[in-house]
């Protein structure tokens, strides 16, 4: 099996796909000629012509519409949003058009469109440009969301969102780019909405998701060293969520804990609690626990940032005061 | 003109310059994080824009934003101490190199958001308009940004308004790596200006005399009411899009597709085709910042003791501004918490 980086999981994916479909096209800035400002895209160009990879102008919801149109006509749509900080100004497409317009025709039009945004709080980039926007997406009845936290999710993920008939978008990390890891491409790929039990364990569920999910599973690591077995979870997609493994798990262990890069307040993780709070009522022996970013914009200063947003150790700060039961102290 | 303009001009001129060297400097040895987008090239479309300013005027501009806080007279070391995100920084180290404000001098912000800057600038003007004082909003971008649906939406506005702005586009001819021919169906950026009739002009943005003439010029009818006003300057960036561009990319494909289309190619499209160096530049004596020194000391402006003097004058206050930004204190946790909710320090919340 080969070792590929995250990037270069992606660029196998959309390589394999456009060399099987001709309808499937890339479309954002730099993605051409430049080869993608996260070297997704690179070589692309070169294969597959100006036709089937067009640099785009930076007009965010315009491009992105013109993809809905696409999609609604036979193509299959690839758009890379530079970062996700920029989807904001294509929320308008993505909300009101991909994900209503099937919906609102009766289910006469399909939304072969894969979106790709690469987001996250990397290194010092300021408020703007370290955002999440899960919770915002999750919102929205329409859309799929998944998340890859390795480079064998990112290619099988990719894939399997440009061959689905919905809008899928895909969750990149900028931090996870340059991560390496096996990738299989001969091997048959899970179900992108399934989540997968990256650590078994006894004593609490731990999930996460994207880059966190392999802070956590660093957690589980020191934790087991002193004796704490936790389950970690890594979801895959926020949308469906899927609640069978998760609650499943937490039957198990009796302990819930979340970790999320992003902001406590109104997070994928209020979700992931109360979802699993109430299918799990009865086996929870804790209220579960989040671990979050503080509710703070991304600030510029390097220590402020790593304060804002969760380390392991504040995974297993959490891990402890959970299965000693005085959680509430911490959320105080 | 007299000479104490001239001196300025190129006072501010080296100073962004040196300056901008200098950060370069000190983000390769780990002082400066994030993204950072350097301005070396474009200085004379900051330095004679702003010198045509008044105080009372506001400011909008882009990530590509520290000259523009220098030459607006935000103070050296607050600018280096922003870019080592201390919190006597111009945002108080939050912001950081993309985010540089500073409210007593009508700073309104660099915005990392491309696009952002219309909606800003034409609600500062607003709030103008409704002072009627003879005050002007400047609002700087790139020729990339004119592709943004706000850049349509907001010179509407201003025009329906006769909002006082003065829209300056920094043509440097790239988006990132993406060259004007290949994103922009018009390529003459101040040609779009006419379709919401906001007289516009095109200007050489190498020529700090030349920007800040056509400047004053704009900015008088801007305070005068007679609407918003645009200039396109064309200007060229030296370096890559940002630290992490080196600029080594050579769009081959692009310059045999240019080059078989228009064998006659004019000696600055074939310029901004290649990619050239900062050497090759200055022998096409674009390199406005050094050849400047020689002009002035031409027109007996100045002499070369004297061009000497204020290349060392620059350096002590680089220095002086590099010491301020390593000796500031980092900000806090509470700082953080200030910063978001400046208006409710005094109150509480439920
Ligand atoms: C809405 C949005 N889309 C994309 C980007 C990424 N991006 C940052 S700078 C840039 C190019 C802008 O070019 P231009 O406006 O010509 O300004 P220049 O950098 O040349 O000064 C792009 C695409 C962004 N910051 N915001």
């Amino acid at each position: 099996m080969q070792t590929l980086s995250y990037w270069e999981a992606l660029n196998h994916a959309l390589d394999a796909e456009m060399a099987s479909d001709e309808a499937v096209i890339v479309l954002g800035e730099d993605v051409g000629l430049y080869g993608g400002t996260y070297r997704v895209t690179e070589g692309l160009y070169a294969k597959y012509g100006e036709r089937r990879v067009l640099d785009t102008p930076i007009s965010e919801g315009s491009f992105t519409g013109l993809a809905v149109g696409a999609a609604m006509t036979g193509l299959r749509p690839v758009v890379e949003i530079m970062t996700i900080n920029f989807a904001l100004l294509a929320l308008d497409a993505l909300i009101n058009m991909a994900a209503k317009i099937p919906f609102m025709s009766g289910g006469q039009f399909t939304m072969p469109l894969t979106v790709r945004m690469p987001g996250g709080v990397a290194h010092q980039l300021g408020a703007q440009h370290s955002q999440r926007l899960e919770h915002t997406l999750m919102n929205v009845a329409g859309l799929r969301i998944v998340v890859p936290a390795t480079p064998q999710d990112a290619y099988w993920q990719l894939r399997q969102a440009i061959r689905a008939d919905d809008c899928v978008i895909v969750l990149e990390h900028e931090v996870l780019n340059f991560d390496k890891g096996p990738v299989d491409e001969a091997a048959s790929a899970p179900p992108p909405h399934r989540a997968v039990v990256r650590r078994p364990g006894r004593d609490l569920t731990l999930i996460s998701y994207s880059r966190m999910a392999n802070q956590a599973l660093a957690a589980a690591g020191q934790l087991a060293a002193e004796g704490i077995e936790a389950e970690v979870i890594d979801l895959r997609s926020l949308s469906p969520i899927d609640w069978d493994t998760c609650a499943a798990s937490v039957r198990k262990t009796g302990h819930l804990l979340i970790a999320e890069e992003d902001s406590r307040f109104a997070g994928a993780g209020a979700e992931l609690a109360a979802g699993l709070t109430e299918r799990c009522f009865r086996s929870l022996r804790a209220a579960p626990l989040r671990v979050a970013a503080l509710d703070l914009p991304n600030a510029y200063n390097k220590r402020l940032e790593e304060h804002t947003i969760p380390q392991p150790a504040d995974i297993v700060a959490a891990a402890h005061a959970l299965v000693r039961d005085d959680a509430e102290e911490i959320v105080a | 003109m007299d000479r104490e303009l001239h001196i300025r001009f190129l006072r501010d001129m080296l100073r962004a310059r040196r300056m901008e060297e200098r950060i370069a400097q000190e983000y390769t040895r780990g002082n400066i994080g994030g993204f950072l987008h350097l301005y070396p090239g474009e200085e004379a479309v900051a330095v004679g824009v702003l010198a045509a300013a008044e105080p009372g005027d506001y400011v909008v501009t882009t990530y590509r934003d520290h000259v523009h806080a220098l030459v607006r007279g935000i103070p050296m070391r607050n600018i280096l101490a922003e870019l080592f995100g201390k919190r006597d920084g111009c945002s108080h180290g939050m912001g950081g190199s993309m985010h540089m404000f500073d409210a007593e001098r009508r700073f309104l912000g660099g915005y990392a958001i491309v696009g952002e800057i219309y909606p800003i600038a034409i609600g500062a003007a607003y709030t103008v308009l409704m002072r009627g004082l003879p005050e002007a909003v400047i609002c700087f971008f790139g020729d990339g940004a004119v592709n943004q649906g706000t850049f349509h939406e907001s010179l509407n506005m201003a025009a329906l308004w006769k909002l006082p702005v003065l829209f300056v586009c920094e043509n440097n001819h790239y988006q990132i790596g993406t060259e004007i021919h290949r994103h922009s169906a018009v390529t003459e950026v101040y040609k779009r200006a006419a379709a919401y009739n906001i007289p516009a002009t095109k200007i050489d943005g190498m020529d700090v005399e030349k920007v800040h003439a056509h400047s004053l010029e704009a900015l008088t009818r801007v305070r005068a009411g007679q609407g918003p006003q645009f200039l396109e300057f064309e200007t060229y960036r030296f370096r890559g899009h940002s630290m992490s561009d080196p600029g080594s990319y050579r769009p081959t494909v692009e310059v045999a597709a240019y080059e078989a289309q228009d064998p006659i190619a004019a000696e600055l499209r074939d310029l901004s085709m290649h990619y050239p160096d900062p050497d090759s530049l200055k022998s096409l004596g674009l390199d406005t910042s050094e050849s400047l020194g020689r002009r002035y000391i031409d027109k007996g402006h100045l002499d070369t003791a004297g061009l000497e003097a204020l290349e060392a004058e620059i350096r002590a206050e680089i220095d002086a501004a590099v010491a301020f930004a390593e000796a500031a204190p980092e900000p806090t946790l509470d700082d953080a918490r200030r910063a978001l909710r400046p208006g409710l320090i005094h109150e509480t919340l439920i």
